[in-house]
């Protein structure tokens, strides 16, 4: 039987001989990720189970990331919570200032490799697809099963692969291409399925912009989004972990529930307008919207790439007067690397807020909040109402050279208005 | 299982978990404490409407988003037993079944539903009944419905720990 990559991937990972789409089958995690809001309420779910002891330390990691640093007291006492549980089971534990925001950092940190199965206490667990891995979204009743007895049970999901054909036009990124994705499929298109990115437009892309890619899968209602393995995966795992892995894909005659095209040479940037990441329209449709604020950051797209995007706008000019602008870099590696390259310079010389690696205002927690009226753009994953703080506020989403132009212009516009031409 | 109840209409598709409980209360651990926050940013409102035999009924794509257990767990602790939707988003439906929260899709009973409809439904013969109207239900996996009948994952995850 041909068998695609999540198969395969579930296959490695289960007692069942053979699965197909709709089988329910329990599944072994190599890695159980947890955080400073899915974490808590698991370790009381997991006590009443009646576990002590997770079922094995070594592949248990927990990141505070949500409310840190801790927005108020009751936030300080769960951050507190999270590292006295982690220091008496033995996990590994990232605390404030030693890390950043999870689904970066577990990549950065060799966590995740190809064929691997990742259980997070948080939707965007979907990125771990970016390195070939079946990352998914739990919540903390599921987590705390993993961390009891190391699996989880699973719907064997369908898979959607996705042909992202042609090369990228300039200030075309991952985001742009998992925008056209989702208003292709729509919200709830992926349900029940993972989606599978291939042709010669996904092998040209970067981690980082697959990481971008992969985040949003959720956003379709996939339960991941899987890049299969390549050179480019082996060249970015290269000194960062000691794992084993081998490169999977899915077989020639494997069954696709549907495949979707994407031609990127056409392409515009596209935003999400509100109150949905379904609200896909290209940002020449947008253009002349007043902002109020622009956020760059979060587990989508907080990375190097970005902030460098965001530098190449920003270098020379200056944040709107009308407009806040805060950059978020995604972890306390990047935040350095931006450091050497003087990309954090060009943000404070241009009048912007450096934010230290918190998933912050992205969820409305914290750290830039909207107010009532507010319109912001964002490099964010999600715009539903109320998101990022107040109900009446709005959220635009888009790639980093679009919110770094609005930043400037105090407006949403294509970024070639400022950038005559960039490396794509 | 037999569930009865009445319906409480969210006729909308695609409510998201951050309308349903939004991010500033995530730092809230004990149920009993989320339920003042269900709702919260959608319609406040809905709260004062629930009774002790509501059952919830909801459009397409419902609990779409975040993984927060935090929406399942305040319904619980309000005393909803069910969500009858048209469907549902894959996290948020596993959380409502692994708290032992019965989600049935089912988008005829759900256009057949008004506000304040008697609601009964039987998962062992598989139908709904809307006001005296029976609608066929699909059959819910035995593995989902063995969670569910111990009520919950937590309890589930108990009787594997004491019987090996």
């Amino acid at each position: 039987m041909p068998h695609t990559l999540v198969e395969k991937i579930l296959l490695a990972h289960t007692d069942a001989a053979d699965i197909a789409p709709g089988d329910i089958i329990m599944v072994r995690c190599d890695v159980v990720l947890a955080n400073d809001i899915s974490g808590p309420v698991a370790f009381r779910a997991m006590e009443r189970m009646g576990a002590r002891r997770v079922f094995d330390p070594q592949k248990v990691v927990m990141v505070a990331d949500h409310f840190t640093p801790a927005k108020d007291a009751m936030s300080a006492a769960l951050l507190r919570s999270l590292e006295e549980w982690c220091e008496s089971q033995g996990v590994t534990f990232y605390g404030q200032g030693r890390g950043g925001i999870e689904h970066t950092l577990l990549c950065e940190e060799g966590w995740v490799v190809p064929g691997t199965v990742i259980a997070g206490g948080d939707s965007h667990t979907c990125t771990y697809g970016a390195l070939g891995a079946f990352g998914t979204g739990l919540g903390s009743t599921d987590i705390a099963f993993c961390l009891a007895f190391g699996e989880f049970w699973q719907v064997v999901p369908g898979t959607i692969q996705v042909v992202f054909e042609g090369t990228r036009p300039p200030f075309i990124t991952g985001k742009d291409l998992i925008l056209a994705v989702i208003a292709h499929i729509g919200v709830a298109g992926g349900t029940n399925h993972v989606l599978e990115f291939v042709g010669a437009g996904a092998e040209s892309l970067s981690i980082d912009e697959r990481l971008a890619v992969s985040n949003m899968a959720v956003e379709a209602g996939a339960e991941t989004g899987l890049f299969p393995a390549d050179a480019t995966t082996a060249a970015y795992l290269q000194g960062r972990t000691t794992r084993p892995w081998v490169a999977e894909r899915s077989d020639p005659h494997a069954q696709f529930a549907q495949r979707v095209r994407i031609a990127l040479d056409a392409l515009s940037p596209l935003v999400a307008a509100p109150h949905s990441p379904g609200n896909v329209i290209p940002v020449e449709d947008a253009r002349g919207v007043r902002i109020d604020q622009v956020y760059i950051g979060n587990c989508a797209n907080g990375t190097l790439t970005d902030l460098r995007q965001a530098a190449e706008v920003l270098r020379g000019r200056r944040v709107h007067p009308r407009v806040r602008a805060i950059i978020v870099p995604a972890t306390s590696s990047i935040y350095r690397q931006a450091l050497r390259e003087g990309l954090i310079d060009v943000f404070l010389e241009a009048g912007a807020i450096v934010s230290p690696p918190t998933c912050g205002a992205c969820f409305g927690g914290h750290m830039g909040v909207l107010a009532a009226g507010e319109r912001a753009v964002t490099t964010t994953n999600r715009n539903f109402r109320g998101r990022m703080g107040s109900p009446e506020a709005e959220v635009y989403l888009a790639n980093a050279w679009v919110a770094a132009s609005a930043a400037v212009a105090g407006e949403i516009v294509h970024p070639a208005e400022f950038l005559a031409e960039v490396r794509a | 299982m037999i569930f009865e109840g009445t319906a409480l209409l969210i006729a909308r598709d695609n409510v998201d978990t951050d309308v349903l409980y939004p991010g500033p209360y995530l730092n809230i651990v004990d149920p009993q404490q989320m339920k003042w926050y269900l709702f919260e940013g959608l319609d406040p409102s809905l709260r004062d409407r629930l009774r002790e035999d509501t059952i919830l009924v909801v459009g397409e794509n419902f609990g779409a988003g975040s993984s927060r257990e935090h929406v399942p767990l305040a319904m619980k602790a309000w005393g909803i037993r069910c969500l009858v939707g048209k469907s549902f988003a894959r996290i948020f439906y596993r959380n409502c079944i692994n708290l032992g929260l019965l989600a049935v899709p089912c988008r005829e009973a759900v256009d057949a539903a008004r506000d304040g409809s008697r609601l009964r439904i039987d998962t062992d013969a598989g139908v709904i009944e809307v006001d005296g109207r029976v609608f066929r239900m699909p059959s819910l996996p035995p593995f989902l419905l063995d969670i569910i009948t111990c009520g919950g994952l937590e309890a589930w995850a108990r009787r594997r720990l004491t019987t090996g």
